[in-house]
């Protein structure tokens, strides 16, 4: 692979931009924010840059909490459960389907995307809300009899006057007949939200896995697709190609996602993996216990597709091999044809991007397909492995933030003058008023689905509209 | 007409040292000085307020709570019994052991009182009678600012509430510093335990405050409470209800509050050594087995 370069990026530059802005900070949040920024480095097998570490003091952070990696990314998307929000109104309410996690299905019916809460008032903290919590469960199922389970999800002061929910899910379990899963997924576990998913994917070892068998006879191509959370139809945008190219799609995680699939998922042949950061613990589980071996892939943009498709496929026999050529020779001019649609608008154009877990490095190749290159990338709440993952996708020199503040971005756009950055809802605004093309990258700003050759369309057209919207060039600036 | 101050004061002390006895009787003993006083139990096992109101168990206020659904459904009136010598009684409850947040009711029960004015502008004293540990932050609320600006501690010359004390004192001087709570003294409820008033004294003298009072032991109490009163409603004239009429005169001009200073762990034991409570032994037999 040829080394990236970025015509003005340079290792220089972007050190002297984080001393400029690190400098402003007081000596002991300079220090504590010192390690988490630095040039990026490809051909280090090791990146430099820290992470996974408690947020400085002081600083606008954009993490979120244990509970909302568990409730929002990880059991949010099952569309069969039943999924309660065990504490006050307020964690359940702003972490229902706020991250778009689309399903199928009748709701109430086949699919339950509603927000359930066992709404704790100063009784449930004083006496404990076991009690409550259990006729919860039980009234839920009772108005909801098609469910496939019930999750229960705990919020902070469940953890702080130490109910036992995992005693409450045992005993419903029994009596339900049903998948029960306790989750203590107290928010202040943890730095962010990552805790959140290692606790869930626990929680799944420890009460799911395993409990179900698949009603189809077994083949050799039972695959699963794992850390997909269908955010604006990823998962039907993915799957198909699957499908495609022979594989049979046991179960998705977790993305309209089937509870009692993902229970039997320890009889599948390979675990596909899309997002590694919220799903390699159950990978690994799978790989040691059940001896299934997974496999990273990247759907993002034609270019990381063919590779990913190729990788699968080398992994199976000569028939399904030559059916993922076919799968790429099949939609490689429909891509080429969006690339000859928007690349001429796009070429040389850059982006910054600051997202959760995964798309700062997977969203990267997409990008360079459309013609536009990365100067900066970082996450709320990656891990070491994430980072080593990243430093060989970004060039020489681009910069890398971790669980960056919000002064610092603001600083680092302002140097670097990027033609779009790519963030959440708590940056978009904050860069849209500065005149910068915005676009969400958390839950695709209102659209998607961006996996896939289908969402490669979307994500072109999306992409070039913020950045080619003539909306920008009618702003006058006042200063 | 001079403006009249409530004061409050909230009364700790080991487990089982004698809180609640104390406590009621040296209100009793205020309200037959003409006093007006409230008791604001603060310990799920509600029985701060049973001798004043001859009640097996007061309703508290986490009971009602419970059975109304939320705090805003409860009225004063559900909660707030009034008992021997007009003394107003509330218990805050909660939960059994092993379950939910104690501490949290007292702060729910606290935060109603004030919300649906109890603290009466005619009351002299307000009592919080305090679980024996300060295990979390709702077992202090009664010396958060704003609320008790008295402390008094009920020990005996047993090494445990002894150390208890101590214990306590070093929360005091927390709130101390951030609020204007105040230690008055150092109530002795006597086990008889050898020269126990000498080495409370010495105790109170450490800890930079005064013994306010030594409560000799009396089976009198224990006769008054199996009819589930104060001594001094049972039998006004016994001599044992003239200490607590003593004490809780005593409380009424008390003029002596200070930040405590609390005694480190070898302070404390030279002192129980000096007074004999402690044996003293050589520093090579220490970890060594009896037999050894």
């Amino acid at each position: 692979m040829s080394e990236k370069i970025i015509p003005g990026i340079t290792t220089e530059r972007t050190e002297k931009l984080i001393a400029q802005t690190l400098a402003e900070m007081p000596e002991k949040a300079r220090k504590k924010r010192q390690p988490h920024v630095g040039a990026n480095e490809p051909e280090a097998s090791v990146c430099a840059v820290k992470s996974n570490r408690k947020t400085v003091p002081g600083v606008m952070s954009a993490r979120g909490c244990a509970y909302a990696g568990a409730k929002g990314v990880v059991w949010g998307p099952i569309r069969d459960m039943v999924h309660v929000s065990h504490g006050p109104v307020g964690c359940g309410y702003y972490s229902w389907g706020t991250r778009r996690n689309l399903v199928q299905g009748v709701p109430g019916v086949t699919s339950f995307a509603m927000d359930f809460t066992s709404d704790f008032q100063e009784k449930d903290i004083v006496y404990g809300g076991d009690k409550k919590l259990e006729q919860l469960l039980r009234e839920a199922d009772a108005l909801f009899p098609l469910n496939h389970g019930l999750s229960v999800l705990s919020e902070c002061p469940v953890g702080l006057i130490g109910d036992d929910i995992n005693a409450v899910t045992k005993k419903m379990e029994q009596e339900l007949g049903k998948i029960v899963v306790p989750c203590n997924c107290e928010g202040f576990r943890g730095v962010s939200q990552s805790l959140g998913h290692h606790i869930s994917n626990d929680s799944i070892r420890d009460f799911v896995i395993g409990k179900r068998s698949f009603d189809a006879p077994a083949t050799p191509y039972d695959v699963a697709l794992i850390g997909d959370y269908n955010i604006g139809g990823d998962v039907w945008a993915a799957k198909p190609i699957l499908e495609e190219m022979g594989l049979n799609v046991r179960a998705t995680w977790t993305g309209d996602g089937a509870i009692e699939e993902i229970a039997a998922t320890h009889q599948v042949k390979l675990n596909l993996i899309h997002c590694y950061r919220s799903m390699n613990y159950m990978c690994k589980v799978m790989e040691e216990k059940w001896g299934i071996p997974w496999v990273e892939y990247n759907f993002f943009g034609p270019t990381k597709i063919a590779e990913s498709l190729r990788k699968i496929a080398a992994l199976f026999d000569a028939d399904i091999q030559a059916k993922a050529e076919a799968v790429i020779a099949k939609y490689t001019p429909m891509a080429q044809a969006v690339i000859d649609e928007y690349r001429p608008r796009l070429e040389g154009k850059t982006a910054m991007l600051f997202v959760g877990g995964l798309r700062p490095r997977h969203t990267v190749g997409a990008y360079e397909d459309l013609g536009i290159q990365i100067t900066g990338t970082g996450y709320e709440f990656a891990h070491q492995d994430d980072y080593d993952r990243t430093a060989p996708e970004m060039a020489k020199g681009t910069l890398i933030y971790d669980d960056v503040s919000e002064f610092e971005f603001e600083r680092y756009v302002e140097e670097l003058k990027p033609d779009l950055v790519g963030s959440g809802i708590k940056e978009k605004y904050v860069f849209q008023k500065a005149g910068i093309p915005f676009r969400q990258m958390h839950s695709w700003d209102y659209s998607g689905p961006y996996h896939g050759y289908e969402g490669f369309r979307i994500f072109a057209r999306d992409i070039d509209m913020a950045i080619n919207s003539p909306t920008w060039k009618l702003i006058k600036s006042p200063f | 007409m001079a403006e009249k101050k409530m004061r409050q004061i909230a009364i700790y002390g080991k487990g089982g040292i004698g809180k609640s006895t104390t406590t009621q009787n040296t209100v009793a003993g205020l309200a037959s000085l003409g006093k007006k006083v409230m008791i604001i139990g603060c310990d799920p096992k509600a029985d701060s307020t049973r001798l004043i109101l001859h009640a097996k168990a007061q309703a508290t206020v986490m009971d009602k709570v419970r059975e109304l659904g939320t705090v805003e459904d409860l009225e004063l009136e559900d909660v707030l019994k009034v008992g021997y010598g007009d003394v107003k009684c509330v218990e805050s409850g909660g939960p059994e052991p092993g379950v939910g947040c104690a501490g949290r009711g007292v702060i729910t029960a606290i935060n109603f009182l004030e919300e649906e004015g109890a603290y009466t502008e005619d009351l002299d004293f307000v009592f919080y009678d305090v679980l024996g540990d300060v295990v979390c932050g709702g077992f202090a609320m009664p010396i958060r600012e704003n609320k008790a600006q008295e402390i008094y501690i009920v020990v005996s010359g047993e090494m445990m509430a002894m150390y208890a004390a101590n214990n306590i004192c070093k929360g005091i001087v927390k709130y101390a510093s951030s609020g204007s709570v105040r230690l008055g003294g150092l109530i002795c409820n006597s086990r008889n335990t050898d020269r126990e008033a000498d080495l409370i004294e010495a105790l109170a003298k450490r800890l930079g405050t005064q013994m306010i009072h030594f409560v000799p032991r009396d089976n009198q109490v224990q006769r008054a409470e199996l009819r589930r009163m104060t001594v001094i409603e049972y039998s006004p004239e016994h001599k044992q209800a003239t200490e607590y009429r003593e004490l809780a005169r005593k409380i009424a001009e008390n003029k002596l509050f200070v930040v405590p200073t609390p005694l480190e762990m070898e302070e404390l034991e030279d002192l129980l050594m000096e007074f004999g409570i402690m044996e003293v032994d050589d520093e090579e037999n220490v970890g060594k087995a009896e037999n050894a």
